[in-house]
């Protein structure tokens, strides 16, 4: 089963190695992992996203508290939560016809454009998985010279909070 | 050294670790020079509260700090160059990250300015050392020095013990600050828990007094966290059958009658049985290691199970528990003997006569018998002698293979911190560094070395080491010029290709002995083991190698194969 898992961990150097060969070392999944400093500049907040029967998950959550670095962490799967994406997604539109589609659609999605050349247009999107995948395939038809994905992020709903 | 320095006048970095080693109480560290640890090498000579021992080579100072821990209460210590330095010593960090050693290694590095440029003896130490150490820190600032040690003393021995690396730059050992050590450390990400939830204690002792068919199966972890005392108390309490794990040997007395001896692959025939037929199994500081489960869907079918552990990510990792407790092995059995007796409920002793005296038929099984009329000498009979001889009150090392399953079979430790072996990484060369440390440790003790052929020739050097400090060790070669236990296996499973198990081209261990200083005897009669072994025991202020030509095909018995359940094991 997937399992989106928060981390609260001391921002220092060495703390991502550290849960990356975690996960190698012991032979987890990870689908997607995102990190950046919280607004106190001596923590991060990281994002996993990862899959295994229950048994494999209760060990990593064990075994992420017991990274010395890791503060406090927090399966969201077990809670109501809101999960989110980013994408930017490069795409030529040489042809006014396709800028017109193009345009159509990113409304459709609630994409917005963000930057313009004669040639290409990027595109930003957020939101669930799901909805960037079905985004992309939309634009299939078009030559997509590039995409970023920014990985999961996510936060429990109403009053539980991951914080210390 | 700076020693009369007032805390507001500024030392270097070299001098603040020395200091900061003095104030943990640090008495001995094991360790080897080289570039980027001058600075503080010249601090350790100015000073003398500190003292050093020189190994031969880098992993023998980390297994000899680790024997160091393994037999006294105090964490061992190691002290590396950059590079190779801290390259050799990684086979010593891994084996006490397995079996939860409480180790400070030290290792130099290059300076902050070079990090990075692949600089002469560089290694990204912190790096390699990662998946193998509780924790570690890169020092990068001279300010912060004394705080790390702190730190790192710190969560080397508290919670599940564990190795824990300080890479110190050069420069930053040259660098100068104020020094002051502080008295004590909070981390907010590093709490570990050490009394059991009350509630989970209660649920436990509900299921121990209900069983029919108990039994206590413990490891390194009532060792390592003091226990041996509570636990003897709780299981006479009780009356119920106990094994150790091959790591906790000696947590219980291996004299006392409710004690069935080792389980696991080489364990005896009745504490095997005992836990496969068990209807509640109490699990304390012991982490169902596949050598003691064998195949996991066969292991403990009946039993209901309680676990003990300070750490919880061992709790239900391989075995899934009806009544887990995080909590440290004392408290916890304190906590357990006092609801109890508050419980006011006793173990069902006709149930408990009818389970004894099934265990006794098990018993009767005698398990660990060997031929005592053999021309030759049998590995078993060594050990025993030894122990008969040092009245079973040495303390005893051992390297890794057959002798060391012997050893732990017929050396029966009645005391905790007395039988030192690699039981996690299982690490060949680890018995005589071990036995080193040991010996600091305690000096006027027996310490016996274990060891076979092939293990003693992989820290061969570390012979030198002893010359220099005088460690009169006693050192028992079981001389069968195989790989004993790679041996046994192709013999049972590879039908008898011996690939690369034969130990050709032996030294002459009594030349060697001697040629490093020593008294090397060896022996070839059963009838003269027991001359041998007392003469070696005599010689109180020299170290003797006793070199024991042993019977080839002697096999470690009972066995559990590989796969199978711990109900089908191989008799003699």
């Amino acid at each position: 089963m997937r399992h989106i898992i928060s981390v609260l961990l001391e921002n220092e150097a060495g703390a991502l190695s550290r849960v990356a060969g975690l996960f190698s070392a012991r032979g987890y999944n990870i689908e997607s992992l995102t990190v950046a400093p919280t607004d106190d500049p001596s923590l991060s907040r990281m994002t996993i996203v990862t899959s295994g029967s229950d048994e494999i998950v209760e060990q990593i959550t064990k075994q992420l508290n017991k990274l010395i670095d890791v503060i406090k962490l927090l399966d969201m799967t077990a809670y109501p939560h809101i999960e989110r994406e980013m994408a930017l997604v490069k795409v030529r539109v040489p042809e006014a016809a396709d800028r017109e589609e193009v345009k159509r659609l990113a409304d459709i999605f609630r994409a917005r454009i963000i930057d313009v050349t004669h040639e290409t247009y990027v595109i930003e999107i957020t939101g669930e998985g799901s909805k960037l995948d079905a985004f992309l395939d939309a634009l299939r038809s078009f030559p997509v010279l590039e995409v970023v994905r920014s990985g999961v992020m996510g936060i429990a709903r109403g009053e539980v909070a991951l914080q210390i | 050294m700076s020693e009369t320095a007032s805390s507001s006048t500024a030392i270097t970095g070299a001098e603040i670790f020395c200091r900061s080693l003095q104030a943990e109480g640090v008495e001995v560290v094991f360790g080897y020079p080289g570039g980027a640890v001058l600075h503080i090498y010249d601090a350790l000579y100015r000073q003398d509260q500190v003292s050093h021992v020189l190994t031969r080579h880098e992993q023998g100072a980390v297994h000899a700090a680790e024997g160091y821990a393994k037999s006294c209460d105090k964490p061992g210590v190691a002290l590396v160059t950059s590079g190779p330095g801290a390259t050799n010593a990684i086979t010593g960090i891994a084996d006490a990250y397995m079996d939860s050693v409480p180790l400070v290694v030290f290792s130099g590095q290059v300076p902050t300015s070079l990090i990075g440029n692949d600089a002469f003896q560089e290694v990204d130490t912190v790096g390699i050392t990662r998946p193998c150490v509780k924790h570690n820190f890169l020092v990068k600032d001279v300010k912060d020095l004394a705080s790390t040690i702190k730190k790192a003393f710190y969560v080397a021995t508290t919670g599940r013990p564990g190795p824990v690396v300080v890479d110190i730059p050069k420069d930053v050992t040259a660098a100068s600050c104020e020094f002051e050590y502080p008295e004590s450390i909070r981390m907010r990400s590093y709490n570990p828990t050490s009394r059991g939830h009350t509630g989970q204690i209660r649920k436990a002792v509900d299921l121990i007094l209900s069983a029919k068919q108990p039994m206590i199966y413990t490891g390194g972890g009532v060792i390592l966290g003091k226990g041996s005392g509570a636990l003897t108390e709780f299981t006479r309490k009780l009356g119920y059958p106990i094994t150790n794990t091959l790591m906790g040997l000696g947590g219980y007395p291996a004299s006392d009658k409710q004690y069935l001896g080792m389980l696991g692959m080489h364990g005896t025939y009745e504490a095997n049985m005992a836990m496969h037929h068990a209807d509640v199994l109490i699990a304390i500081g012991a982490r169902f290691d596949d050598r003691v489960t064998g195949n996991i869907e066969k292991f403990c079918p009946h039993a209901k199970i309680v676990h003990v552990d300070v750490d919880p990510s061992s709790i239900s990792k391989n075995v899934k528990v009806d009544v887990p407790i995080v909590g440290e092995v004392e408290p916890v059995l304190r906590e357990l003997i006092k609801a109890l007796g508050e419980n006011g409920g006793k173990p069902d002793a006709e149930a408990l006569a009818t389970w004894w005296k099934q265990i006794e038929e098990w018993q009767a099984q005698d398990c660990l018998k060997y031929d005592q009329n053999s021309e030759l000498i049998k590995p078993q009979y060594v050990v025993q002698k030894f122990w008969e001889l040092t009245q079973g009150d040495a303390f005893v090392t051992s390297d890794v293979g057959q002798h060391q399953m012997w050893a732990a079979q017929f050396y029966r430790f009645d005391k905790p911190n007395r039988w030192i072996n690699s039981g996690g990484l299982g690490t060949m060369g680890v018995g005589l560094p071990f036995a080193m440390g040991v010996q600091f440790a305690h000096p006027d003790a027996t310490v016996g070395c274990i060891t076979g052929e092939a293990s003693i020739q992989m820290c061969i050097q570390e012979l030198s080491t002893c010359f220099q400090y005088q460690l009169p060790l006693k050192i028992l070669n079981l001389n069968n010029r195989y790989l004993g236990m790679v041996r046994q296996w192709q013999e049972f499973f590879y039908q008898g290709r011996y690939a690369m198990s034969y130990m050709d081209a032996l030294p002459d261990f009594v030349k060697l002995a001697e040629a490093y200083g020593h008294v090397g005897i060896q022996v070839t009669q059963p009838g003269d083991v027991e001359g041998a072994i007392k003469e070696a025991l005599a010689q109180k202020e020299r170290l003797v190698f006793l070199d024991f030509i042993t019977d080839q095909s002697e096999n470690v018995y009972p066995m559990i194969p590989a796969g199978a359940g711990q109900n089908e094991m191989i008799l003699v």
